[in-house]
């Protein structure tokens, strides 16, 4: 055990000092900022007496050119994951520190769980301290405190956001583990996040059209569909996505935004917002299976780095 | 004394290469051990099972009497490691190094301050404490990675090859440390090194291993005498050289072996034996031109198993 707080509170002091955290929480907040400042002008226009959920309306309303807070937050993440995961193990086997910290009377894997957790923290450390200053700006700015329900569904958010980063951490970490070289474990991260951010949808696509293809019928078009959007469930981009549409746009009632409107299912549903309980309802097979991927990544790493054997040369 | 390290039968192959043969190694409590050979002999891979950071692939490798495989936080708590490559947080001070070390091996904060302040001041490094690690030379690593050592105050320290890449004030320094420390701690120290001379400088007993099996163990006195049948060669230059004369220097008292090259006689023996040879060589009538006397360095004995290589 004193093994593990040691690393982890070494872990944890090195990643708040170092120049990457100081970028990665700029960068995220500027962002987190900006995002706010503009959908708040947009919202001011459009709020009436009637209106619920205004203040999640902050977090996803994109404004004219620049795209909302979540989005921003979907993009981000990953990156700063990545970017904390990436080096842990291989930096530590370039510098020679790794024989000279596994000679320590600890065991293997408070290494590694030191590492990680100590990534965690810093995540939420980071995401909350921004949704807090976001949430401050967008206060100031509409005037309309949050309601209870609002509050609830922003902590949700904000736990599932920490899951999603911890995966991308975890994967971080795996690379780390696998490749000798820092910039390769670096660019191979990058490239699985490329991977699902960009291609995904392009490849969900191709394999719904080849499995499914969309003809006259308004069957096979949602038959379509439907196969595209199970094979972008795959992502944990897209379950992230998918999970955050529900939880902070109350009014949604179902995952697929795409097939509403494509069947016109959306005018025949109430428009009354989904409860709290019924939202997390829907959102939880999402979350359950981001937090599957992480453990997944993180259960491979930690076999790999338990078994490595330490080489002379 | 009791044993400290021990090595049964050790055994360790990667993908079909031995790289450590069937090793039976012994060292006592308080020894300073020469861990002697070429690179890629063994010495790094023995070094790494005994810590229980490689597992070996038959035979048992103990440490103060625990298994290193079956125990090797026990084994971790007793030994320190300078790896050769040895390596700290660059973008971290000394101090802070030495503290992580010391706080990974359970020590109350109030020791750690204490320890690593001491450690400091053995090898010389106080007065740059709170500098960066990135900015130290490597000769001020090498003597970090000593004081990494101390803070743990480890019964047996494994040192890979700590002299490479210092420049030889440096060296001498650092082999007078190792000494000084194992000394006054009372810790057995096991230097691993290719380089012979420094070995020899302040190390009592000594391995050389090769092709992962060692070929020579022992005090560095007795080693000449195993090695090449005895301490001193002496070369004599005779004008003629008969049989009978070479039968008559054998028969000498600590003579142990004669060899003709040319017109030279090469003679092995234990001590300088050359009053009794040149009266030998007037009583067989031999006409003497010149004797010389060259007492062996390890260094012979070491190349002639790099030779062997």
């Amino acid at each position: 055990m004193t093994g593990l707080i040691t690393v982890f509170k070494k872990e944890l002091a090195d990643d708040f000092t170092s120049w990457r955290f100081i970028i990665l929480f700029t960068m995220v907040l500027l962002a987190g900022v900006l995002a706010t400042y503009v959908a708040a002008g947009s919202i001011r226009g459009e709020v009436s007496g009637t209106s619920r959920f205004v203040f999640l309306a902050l977090f996803t309303t994109s404004g004219g050119a620049l795209p909302s807070f979540l989005s921003f937050i979907i993009l981000f993440i990953p990156i700063v994951g990545i970017a904390l995961g990436f080096d842990a193990i291989n930096s530590e086997k370039n510098n020679g520190t790794l024989s000279r910290l596994l000679s320590q009377p600890i065991y293997r894997d408070a290494v590694i769980n030191g590492k990680f957790l100590a990534g965690v923290v810093t995540i939420a450390v980071m995401l909350t301290s921004i949704v807090l200053l976001v949430t401050g700006l967008g206060l100031r700015m509409i005037g309309v405190p949050p309601t209870s329900e609002e509050a609830v569904r922003l902590f949700f958010f904000l736990i599932a956001a920490i899951i999603y980063g911890a995966f991308w951490l975890g994967l971080g970490i795996l690379f780390s583990i696998f490749v000798r070289r820092v910039a390769t474990s670096a660019m191979a991260s990058i490239a699985i996040w490329i991977f699902f951010a960009f291609f995904m949808t392009m490849i969900a696509g191709l394999i719904a059209n080849g499995l499914a293809p969309a003809g006259e019928t308004l069957d096979t078009q949602i038959r379509n569909i439907e196969v595209q959007l199970m094979v972008m469930r795959v992502s944990p981009i897209m379950l992230f996505q998918e999970a955050m549409a529900v939880l902070l746009v109350p009014g949604m009632r179902t995952m697929g935004q795409i097939l509403q409107l494509q069947t016109g299912a959306g005018a025949f549903m109430l428009p009354t917002p989904l409860s709290l309980g019924q939202s997390l309802l829907n959102v939880w097979p999402h979350l359950v299976s981001i937090i599957v991927l992480t453990v997944i990544c993180f259960a491979i790493s930690y076999i790999k780095f338990m078994r490595e054997e330490i080489r002379a040369t | 004394m009791p044993v400290v390290v021990e090595t049964v039968d050790l055994t360790k192959t990667y993908n079909g290469n031995t790289a450590v043969d069937k090793l039976n190694l012994r060292i006592e409590e308080g020894e300073l051990f020469g861990f002697l050979g070429p690179n890629g002999a063994g010495k790094t891979t023995t070094i790494l099972m005994l810590l229980g950071l490689t597992e070996p692939t038959s035979g048992v490798a103990r440490i103060g009497g625990y298994n290193s495989t079956r125990e090797p936080l026990k084994v971790k708590r007793l030994s320190g490691y300078v790896p050769e490559k040895v390596g700290f947080y660059e973008d971290l001070t000394a101090t802070y190094n030495l503290a992580y070390t010391a706080r990974l091996n359970g020590l109350s904060e109030k020791l750690v301050n204490r320890r690593v302040g001491e450690a400091l001041e053995v090898v010389g490094l106080s007065e740059v404490a709170n500098k960066n690690v990135g900015t130290f030379s490597r000769g001020m690593k090498q003597r970090l990675a000593i004081a990494d050592i101390l803070v743990k105050t480890p019964k047996v320290a494994f040192l890979d090859e700590p002299t490479s890449g210092i420049d030889p004030e440096g060296v001498n320094q650092m082999l007078d440390l190792i000494s000084k420390i194992a000394r006054e701690q009372k810790m057995t120290v096991v230097l691993s090194s290719h380089q012979l001379h420094q070995v020899q400088r302040i190390c009592g007993r000594v391995g050389i291993m090769s092709k992962g099996k060692m070929v020579v163990e022992g005090l560095l006195d007795q080693l000449g005498k195993e090695a090449l049948g005895g301490r001193f060669k002496v070369e004599i230059q005779l004008t003629e050289i008969t049989s009978a004369l070479i039968e008559a220097i054998k028969k000498i008292n600590g003579v142990v072996g004669v060899e003709r090259s040319g017109d030279l006689l090469l003679v092995g023996c234990s001590e300088d034996l050359r009053p009794q040879i040149a009266r030998t060589i007037v009583d067989n009538n031999g006409l003497l031109v010149q004797m010389k006397i060259q007492s062996y360095a390890l260094e012979d004995i070491y190349m002639k198993y790099f030779r062997e290589v």
